[in-house]
């Protein structure tokens, strides 16, 4: 299998301040790696990296094989952001069009994948309203189209289910494995465990330290415990008793 | 391609914004018309004052048609009479002493008064000239009946003494010759003066003065808040965020807002410059393109600016707060007041005001009628600001995004 996600010995941080150290992370092809920790942990900051929007302090970041940073692959790699940064102006169709074309679509592409990537998230009917007339779940369904409109090899998806209803997020999980399993990677950020618990594999960012690494029912029987949270909790009090 | 759709994506996000596009296009007609309105009626202000005990010769030569007169006969004090009847000023002698208390709230007020008493001492000191100099022509006259009657008697008396000494007559007759010749009757010469006006009338206010700097500001100002908000919104947001983690590279941002905004600041210079000529029928020596093409890299330069400050900025509101920083001042140095005359160490921040090169390089077209070659120093230094802004700001992007 193609590693799409290789992270070596990471330091990284804003000036003085320690963000994260000593990470090592490796993401196969048609893997789905959910990264758990509370806010704060470090999160957004590997995945900013990861990007490329980052350049490493120390250690370094291969995507696709390409090193990290590295502009022009950003056009294989779709991404969703913590905010839905959207434009309230726009309709939801411009919006898709617009960051389509950032990424490189023609407009024949745009043509058909606008339907796909809106069919997703049930956007399809609401398509042509002003993005300031939606509601926040929405806002956060748009988010993820467009990251999904470019039909990238690798998507990076930052808090990805806040503000979706159950009944949509399984349909989306239901897509996500889909697009999985054509041999795309999937990095998403979560603090929800029903989340970490659909990912083939899982890291647990604690204070910037990975504290946990595997899959879900790995981490379960290695540490003994019932659930995911469990593991995060009992890998946490690990930590604490360490430092 | 991908500044092509930015371009779009600022036009269509700018055409839906009904209130942005009024105030980008009316607000400044609106302050326009309004300046012409306020500098037409300044010409015929009348300041009233106060006499006490004035000679009336005096107060005939003060007498004109900016001064109203109002005849004071009580003894309380300057202050008091001024306050109680709000009179600009009061005028009050004492012998030769003559004393003029002002109000000076109003300093175009104040000057009108001192110009009138100075103008009345002029006229009064050459009335007094005039009629010494009539009694010195009747003095010189009689004197000079009695030398030639002298003369006559002298030389009656040197052809007696002739053999003798001749050359002593001849001396004192030639010392007569000058005073002769000087005390001619001068006819007084009348000048009739036509003025000739380069600019403007007889009629030109402030308001023509102002028209060209206030032009350029406008623009400037205008351009400089909104495209400065534009980004700063799309900071706030997140949408720049966004869009940096596309393969979008940061020249393309920069220069796909420079174009939308541009297109726009273009807009509401054809239709700030179209207005002044029909409107005002300002007259304009030089040539209307010269006078686009100074606006448009005024706009320029503020819409660099603009998005430049932005990045200092992390809400609308304290955009806002840039304008009294970075806007005001630029206004004290564009020549609304002239730069010699300021204060030596002050000059040499206007060289550093971009709305200073603007200015003057529209008082120049405007009000000189120089050439394209005559302001292209100026037009330098702009394109100079707007290329160091646009670079700051392709830098400042780094932020967001480290390539």
């Amino acid at each position: 299998m193609a590693t799409t996600i290789q992270v070596s010995n990471l330091k990284q941080g804003y000036g003085k301040t320690i963000v994260l150290e000593d990470i090592n992370l490796t993401v196969h092809n048609g893997e789905i790696l959910g990264l758990i920790g509370p806010s704060g942990a470090g999160k957004t900051t590997l995945v900013s990296t990861i990007m490329g929007m980052l350049r490493p302090q120390e250690g370094t970041v291969t995507v696709l094989g390409q090193k990290m940073p590295n502009r022009k692959l950003l056009a294989k790699i779709g991404y969703m952001a913590q905010t839905d940064a959207l434009y309230s102006a726009l309709t939801a169709r411009e919006n898709l069009k617009f960051f389509g074309a950032m990424q490189g679509l023609g407009s024949a592409d745009l043509k058909k994948q606008i339907p796909y990537a809106a069919g997703i998230v049930n956007l399809n009917p609401d398509l042509d309203k002003y993005v300031k007339d939606y509601s926040g779940g929405m806002k956060r369904r748009l988010s993820l189209a467009i990251a999904l409109v470019s039909n990238p090899d690798l998507l990076i998806l930052d808090e990805p289910t806040v503000g979706i209803d159950p009944e949509l997020r399984q349909q989306i999980w239901a897509e996500l494995h889909n697009i999985a399993k054509e041999g795309k990677t999937i990095l998403l950020t979560t603090h929800v465990m029903e989340d970490a618990e659909q990912s083939d594999q899982l890291m647990m960012i604690r204070n910037g330290i990975a504290i946990a690494q595997g899959t879900p029912d790995q981490l379960i029987k290695d540490y003994q415990v019932k659930t995911v949270e469990d593991v995060f909790l009992k890998a946490g009090r690990q930590q604490d008793a360490h430092s | 391609m991908r500044t092509v759709k930015m371009v779009k994506r600022v036009l269509t996000e700018m055409l839906r914004d009904k209130r942005t596009l009024a105030l980008m296009f009316l607000a400044p007609l609106l302050i326009l018309t309004l300046m012409y309105f306020l500098f037409q009626s300044n010409t015929d202000q009348t300041a009233s004052l106060g006499i006490r005990n004035v000679d009336t010769t005096l107060v005939k030569a003060i007498k004109n048609d900016h001064v109203h007169f109002h005849d004071v006969s009580s003894k309380e004090s300057a202050k008091t009479i001024i306050r109680d009847h709000d009179y600009a000023g009061l005028i009050s002698q004492k012998g030769d002493q003559i004393t003029l208390t002002l109000q000076n709230s109003d300093q175009s007020k104040s000057a009108i008064l001192k110009q009138s008493l100075q103008k009345a001492q002029i006229k009064l000191k050459m009335e007094a000239a005039a009629t010494a100099i009539k009694g010195q022509q009747k003095a010189i006259k009689a004197q000079q009946r009695a030398l030639s009657q002298m003369q006559k008697s002298l030389a009656a008396a040197s052809k007696a003494a002739a053999s003798e000494n001749p050359s002593a007559a001849r001396r004192q007759v030639k010392t007569q010759t000058p005073l002769t010749t000087a005390s001619k009757p001068k006819s007084a010469t009348t000048y009739s003066v036509n003025t000739h006006y380069l600019y403007g009338s007889s009629d030109s206010t402030f308001f023509d003065t102002l028209l060209p700097i206030m032009i350029g500001f406008v623009v400037f100002f205008f351009v400089f808040l909104i495209s400065g908000i534009a980004l700063l919104r799309e900071r706030t947001t997140g949408t720049l965020n966004r869009l940096l983690a596309t393969p979008i590279k940061r020249g393309e941002i920069i220069s796909g807002y420079l174009a939308g905004y541009g297109i726009f600041a273009l807009i509401q210079t054809l239709l700030i410059v179209g207005f002044t000529i029909l409107a005002f029928k300002i007259q304009i020596l030089g040539s209307v393109w010269n006078i686009l093409l100074i606006n448009i890299l005024l706009a320029f330069v503020a819409l660099a600016m603009g998005l430049f400050i932005s990045t200092f900025a992390s809400s609308e509101f304290q955009m806002v707060q840039f304008i009294p920083v970075v806007v005001i001042p630029q206004i004290f140095f564009s020549g609304i007041i002239p730069i010699d005359q300021m204060a030596n160490w002050l000059q040499p921040i206007a060289r550093i005001m971009p709305l200073y090169y603007g200015a003057s390089a529209m008082s120049n077209v405007i009000e000189k009628g120089v050439t394209f070659i005559d302001i292209l120093p100026k037009l330098g230094i702009l394109v100079g600001f707007a290329a160091l802004f646009l670079i700051l700001n392709i830098f400042s992007m780094r932020r967001y995004r480290q390539v």
